[in-house]
């Protein structure tokens, strides 16, 4: 199967790069599946779950927001915060979930609650699954 | 004339000040390395965030409807510098170099009689622009207390500044560290964050001129990712800082640690001298006695 080349990167490293034959990316509006020859497509990512499958071996990495940018022949994986699954630092992800709740509470309009109030909601399914 | 006594008290001292420097020099080496390491971790996601966003701000075309991030704000009149240093001394020229451009700088928009705002981040920073600039610092981001920056730490004053962005207080933004060049240079820089300076050479990134899908649209996109971008900035520069830093310390350190080195040779010599004069001035006496009697 043909493969492309993919990284996934936090601020503070490098966490995967290699090639890949497939990646599923939590997108903002909707998974999306990644394989070779992709149309170029850049979206933001929602706190979720992201898996790579090489030839050998299938990986999943939970992301905290980001962005990606797809080329046909290479996938960017520019994430706020990621781990891999079974690492996800679980106290981290709790203050975040608590850090979404009092933003939803202080909310000042309709607009930013209803933002707050998504992200919150992503977050708890986030935490619901690990 | 100082006593045999006095220069033996000194050499022990330069000998006690000598161990230490050396101490620092090798805990600064060591610590160079995994400060060198984080910063070339943290590499790969600046460079590719750079090429996002000259990307993005190509797609987006004139500047007109650009958010005010990219844009600026049409004015130029408020500046606010953010001044990174260390958060302790002892290393050579590091802080004063950096707190130098800031002031150079600072005086220099003084001139064109605009408003200068100070933010430091690091302590040492903040002690010598105190003096010259007293009152434009606005506050002190201390990060004594954190060992290895983390990007958290780069996020908080990345947010304090898009509130004060937001609050309208000032409208651009310039960034001071030192860029890691190697172990004995290290540049001060002034970047400019606010508005972003969006890098035009990444002809190698455009993919011969693809077209790409937004998924949002590309102002939710940009709205999304300049935020981060200040962030992230702040991060590479407080990364770059702290590899200076201890880059800046540990030649300072081998300096002093020589300088040391030749001054206990040179009190050594004077402490033999005098030893032997006094014992050939002891042996005079006796002589002189002897031939007396």
């Amino acid at each position: 199967m043909a493969t492309f080349q993919f990284e996934l990167v936090s601020p503070e490293r490098l966490l995967f790069s290699a090639e890949a034959e497939q990646v599923v990316v939590p997108g903002t509006e909707g998974d999306f599946g990644v394989l070779a020859n992709h149309a170029p497509v850049m979206s933001t990512i929602r706190p979720g779950v992201l898996s790579v499958e090489t030839g050998s071996e299938r990986k999943e990495y939970v992301l905290l927001g980001g962005f990606a940018e797809v080329s046909p022949e290479r996938l960017t994986v520019l994430a706020e915060k990621a781990y891999e699954r079974d690492a996800v630092d679980k106290d981290d992800l709790a203050q975040q979930v608590q850090n979404a709740r009092e933003d939803v509470a202080d909310a000042k309009d309709d607009e930013t609650r209803a933002k707050a109030q998504e992200q919150l909601d992503q977050l708890e399914q986030l935490q619901a699954l690990v | 004339m100082a006593s045999l006594k006095d220069l033996r008290n000194r050499i022990a001292s330069v000998k006690a000040t000598q161990k230490i420097t050396k101490a620092m020099q090798m805990v600064a080496a060591a610590k160079l390395r995994r400060a060198q390491e984080a910063a070339e971790a943290a590499r790969p996601y600046a460079e590719r965030m750079d090429s996002v966003l000259a990307n993005l701000a190509r797609a987006l075309g004139d500047m007109t409807g650009a958010p005010r991030l990219l844009a600026g704000t049409g004015k130029t009149d408020n500046h606010l510098l953010v001044v990174c240093t260390a958060e302790r001394g002892l290393c050579g020229g590091f802080n004063s170099s950096i707190a130098r451009l800031a002031r150079e700088h600072a005086d220099e928009l003084k001139r064109n009689g605009k408003s200068v705002q100070i933010l430091c981040v690091g302590r040492k920073g903040a002690d010598q622009l105190k003096r010259t600039h007293g009152g434009d610092i606005i506050d002190v981001v201390d990060f004594r207390a954190v060992r290895q920056i983390g990007f958290d730490n780069a996020q908080s004053v990345a947010e304090r500044l898009l509130t004060m962005f937001e609050g309208e207080e000032f409208d651009v933004c310039t960034l001071f560290f030192s860029r890691f060049k190697s172990v004995i240079a290290q540049i001060p820089t002034a970047q400019q964050i606010i508005p972003a300076e969006v890098g035009g050479d990444t002809e190698g990134n455009n993919n011969g001129g693809a077209v790409y899908e937004y998924e949002p649209e590309e102002d939710a996109i940009l709205a999304d990712l300049l935020p981060r971008n200040i962030a992230v900035q702040i991060f590479r520069a407080l990364l770059e800082n702290a590899a200076s830093e201890q880059g800046a310390r540990m030649s300072a350190m081998d300096n002093a640690t020589r300088n040391a080195g030749e001054m206990i040779d040179k009190l050594t010599l004077s402490y033999n001298r005098q030893r032997q004069a006094q014992i050939t001035k002891e042996l005079i006496e006796i002589i002189s006695g002897a031939e007396a009697l």
